[in-house]
């Protein structure tokens, strides 16, 4: 079956917008998906007939509720492959995801131990390790990247030791598109008895994820880069690794007994889901990852990565411009700079245009500073992109440059 | 000219043009004009934070009693955001700038500006303006 581009456009009713009076160009995916209607009626059908809070009522919808929202964590499971229900953690997104996790992990983190990221690292999955190091008397190691974009592997290799504790990388770059060789490192950190979190918020709306032959002891990412709501997100993490870590925040919900001396805990994943759940949030995730799976994961990988091929070619013809990140593998993301022009003004003008993009330093402050740059504008695609979107770029961009030269 | 006659003026200047185009290369012109910072002043202590772009701005209050302004920014188009509100506000006294409502740059287009989410500064830069009219006072008060 071909991808039937204008029958996917048409679920996304925002894509109808105009923006100062051009159709939207919307290329900010990597900062945030649009929603099908699907979605979107997905969240309104729970509150037209199903809110009510769950776990805890005896009545008809709470049990229906209760129903759906574990059948959410069940879908969930299925999509990423993981082995347990219970390996599906609910959060509020990738970044409380981390830092769950780094909380969880405190206690196990000593005086001298170390803990590896690369430098390619968005905040999320940097500052939560920084701090915990930091706490903890342990180090903070940072791999390092080539000029394309890439890790080293014979290096990373090399700074695992008997200290390191943890590696946390990402999946795929948010300012590259460097789609990181994870299996291939996964097998070298665990021959090393290392295990790893996978920042995945990049990653899950562009490539097939499968955390048990990916290999790796964590997998974080977001909904709403995968075209479901804010304030929904996942953190994978093994029955084994989380049976074991202590809890994140304490409550309602994630107790087993509580009296006035003690209380004891919940199982997994209840454990670490403290409080009245994202109810709706985890419903309208499963709806955007069965609307992914329906569209075929592999399909809108090859979508984008023509759509990505494209990008470059178009804006390597344009002078002045300079590509940031030319990673053999990448997908999605296309980040570049204009010589002499600030990419603050080139995003400004190219809203003008109907062109949304994200400029700055994408919350990746450590490598912006390693590449020596101001920041960078970055164009990322979306299942629902488009050639001519591109080619609309592409010479909106060249009517910026020609402003600001 | 006092403050309110020079921000009428600029509203008549941005209201022949008609389209975004015109007002953005107008924008990036004002930027040329700019009265440059000594290079000494782009230090930390005149970066305006709250921009995604580098702003730094200096102020000289004269024995006149009158403020002058000078400034930078690594990006055009602040840089002429910058350039007006300096046009605007250099050479008057720090009662007169404070009395000065901000209404102009609405009615020129540039509310869009305003947002804090624009993290271009706007917001940071009038305030920086109003800080060191509101500094200088104090100063002639004691």
């Amino acid at each position: 079956m071909s991808y039937d581009i204008q029958k996917i456009r048409a679920d996304f009713p925002i894509l109808r917008r105009q923006i100062n009076g051009k159709p939207l160009i919307y290329f900010d995916n990597g900062a945030t998906t649009q929603k099908p209607q699907q979605v979107i009626d997905c969240i309104s059908n729970y509150y037209l007939h199903q809110n009510s809070n769950v776990h805890r009522g005896v009545h008809t919808l709470s049990q229906e509720a209760t129903d759906l929202f574990e059948g959410a964590r069940e879908y969930v499971r299925q999509f990423i492959n993981a082995e347990e229900t219970n390996e599906i953690i609910f959060t509020r997104g990738t970044t409380e995801s981390i830092n769950l996790l780094a909380t969880a992990l405190k206690p196990w983190i000593v005086k001298g131990d170390e803990i590896l990221v690369t430098a390619m690292e968005h905040h999320s999955n940097f500052v939560p390790w920084q701090q915990l190091c930091e706490k903890r008397g342990a180090r903070l190691k940072i791999v390092p990247i080539n000029r394309n974009g890439e890790l080293d592997l014979e290096f990373l290799e090399k700074m695992m030791n008997p200290y390191t504790k943890l590696l946390a990388l990402t999946h795929v770059s948010n300012v590259l598109g460097t789609i990181n060789p994870v299996k291939k490192i996964i097998k070298i950190a665990k021959d090393k008895g290392i295990p790893v979190l996978l920042d995945g918020a990049q990653a899950i709306a562009h490539t097939k994820v499968d955390v048990q032959d990916l290999g790796c002891d964590f997998y974080a990412f977001s909904g709403h880069k995968a075209y479901a709501p804010m304030g929904i997100g996942v953190l994978y993490g093994k029955f084994n690794w989380m049976r074991r870590l202590p809890p994140y925040q304490f409550g309602g919900e994630m107790i087993d007994e509580v009296t006035f001396e003690k209380s004891t805990f919940n199982e997994l994943p209840f454990k670490y889901e403290a409080g009245t759940p994202n109810v709706e949030g985890a419903l309208a995730l499963e709806t955007a990852l069965r609307y992914i799976n329906e569209t075929g994961i592999d399909a809108i990988r090859q979508h984008e990565d023509k759509l990505l091929a494209h990008a470059e070619t178009k804006l390597s013809a344009i002078e002045g411009v300079r590509i940031i990140g030319t990673a053999k593998q990448k997908t999605a993301a296309l980040s570049f700079v204009v010589e002499g022009i600030h990419p603050y003004d080139v995003g400004m003008l190219l809203d003008k245009m109907g062109v949304a993009v994200r400029t700055g330093h994408h919350c990746a402050q450590p490598l912006i500073d390693f590449l020596g740059l101001p920041g960078t504008v970055r164009a990322s695609f979306a299942m629902y992109n488009t050639k001519e979107e591109v080619d609309l770029f592409a010479d909106a961009l060249v009517k910026v440059v020609s402003m600001l030269k | 000219m006092t403050i309110k006659e020079k921000q009428d003026a600029i509203v008549e200047e941005f209201s022949m043009f008609d389209d975004w185009m015109d007002k953005y290369s107008y924008l990036i012109e004002l930027g040329k004009e700019l009265p440059a910072i000594e290079e000494k002043y782009k230090d930390p202590q005149h970066l305006i934070s709250g921009c995604q772009s580098r702003v730094w701005l200096h102020a000289r209050h004269d024995e006149d009693g009158k403020i002058y302004f000078t400034a930078d920014s690594d990006a055009v188009i602040t840089k002429g955001i910058v350039s007006l509100l300096i046009k605007t506000f250099s050479g008057y006294s720090a009662n007169e700038i404070l009395n000065t409502d901000m209404n102009f740059l609405e009615q020129i287009g540039l509310k869009e500006h305003l947002s804090p989410t624009r993290s271009n500064g706007l917001l940071s830069m009038i305030k920086q303006i109003q800080l060191y009219a509101r500094a200088f006072k104090l100063k002639e008060n004691n």
